[in-house]
């Protein structure tokens, strides 16, 4: 009784940017994130027998890899020792109630924005999976990674107005896609 | 004179409009662009869609991997698959 099916041939195609994205804004350093999105992939190999098709195979391989981010905050964290920092008021001059203390978090992202940002890479994920794989790709190189338009073209051995064209046809298609909610 | 170009087709204009968006488009170029979207609808709401898009991508923050890197990670993984299959 599976409503979903499970096919790791086409995980990488499919899944690997999302994951990787999901991890970058978690870990913030592009070698860990990778190795964390190569572990996630074989762990699900590993444990493809005990998917039972409730969710979808994204939403499997992301709880594998929350716990695999669990996993490597807990190493780097038992690692790190005992570098802790304590605050105490050691003498009666410094005690009291302190203006200092009071003072906003710095951080002017709420926790509304990051939940909204987070929505917002789901949606251009998801719509850039519906882009045909060489226009995403191409899309992703110029786009999101800022490639050079030579290094594109050297690359994936296209001419520059070729390139301009597939960009052209998935902007439009971006645009489309993320009109309904994200505009 | 007669050799200066002012007045661009649609998708001329589309062209560096979206070249515009990765700032790969020549001062020469936006002002021509820019006079031709005085004058046509359409083209107007292209760059406006178009300029929107660039926006939200980055407000977004998105990232992917690196072609090579995926490729790597497809081989390995490759190779891992056809273990579990044995």
């Amino acid at each position: 009784m599976s409503n979903h099916q499970i096919n790791p041939n086409k995980w990488i195609d499919s899944y690997s940017d999302y994951l990787f994205n999901y991890t970058i804004s978690r870990v913030s350093d592009r070698e860990i994130a990778q190795d964390l999105v190569q572990d996630t992939f074989l762990a699900g190999l590993k444990s493809m027998k005990n998917f039972k098709g409730e969710a979808s195979e994204r939403t499997w391989l992301i709880s594998i890899l929350k716990r695999k981010i669990i996993d490597h905050y807990r190493k780097i964290n038992s690692n790190k020792g005992k570098a802790e920092v304590r605050i105490n008021y050691k003498d009666s001059e410094s005690e009291g109630d302190w203006l200092e203390e009071r003072v906003a978090d710095p951080f002017d992202k709420t926790a509304e924005d990051t939940l909204q940002n987070a929505e917002l890479g789901d949606a251009i994920h998801n719509c850039l999976g519906k882009l045909p794989q060489k226009q995403a790709n191409v899309f992703k190189m110029k786009t999101i990674l800022g490639h050079e338009t030579e290094a594109i073209c050297n690359e994936l051995n296209i001419t520059a107005s070729n390139l301009w064209v597939i960009i052209h046809r998935a902007r439009t298609a971006m645009a489309d896609c993320l009109k309904e909610n994200w505009f | 004179m007669s050799n200066i170009k002012f007045v661009i087709p649609c998708n001329e204009a589309n062209h560096v409009c979206d070249k515009t968006q990765y700032k790969d488009a020549t001062l020469w170029e936006k002002i021509k662009l820019n006079i031709h979207l005085i004058y046509c609808r359409a083209c107007r709401e292209y760059t406006k869609n178009n300029t929107k898009l660039t926006k939200v991508l980055k407000r977004s923050d998105t990232d992917c991997l690196d072609p090579e890197c995926k490729e790597a990670m497809k081989k390995d993984f490759e190779k891992a698959l056809n273990e579990y299959k044995q």
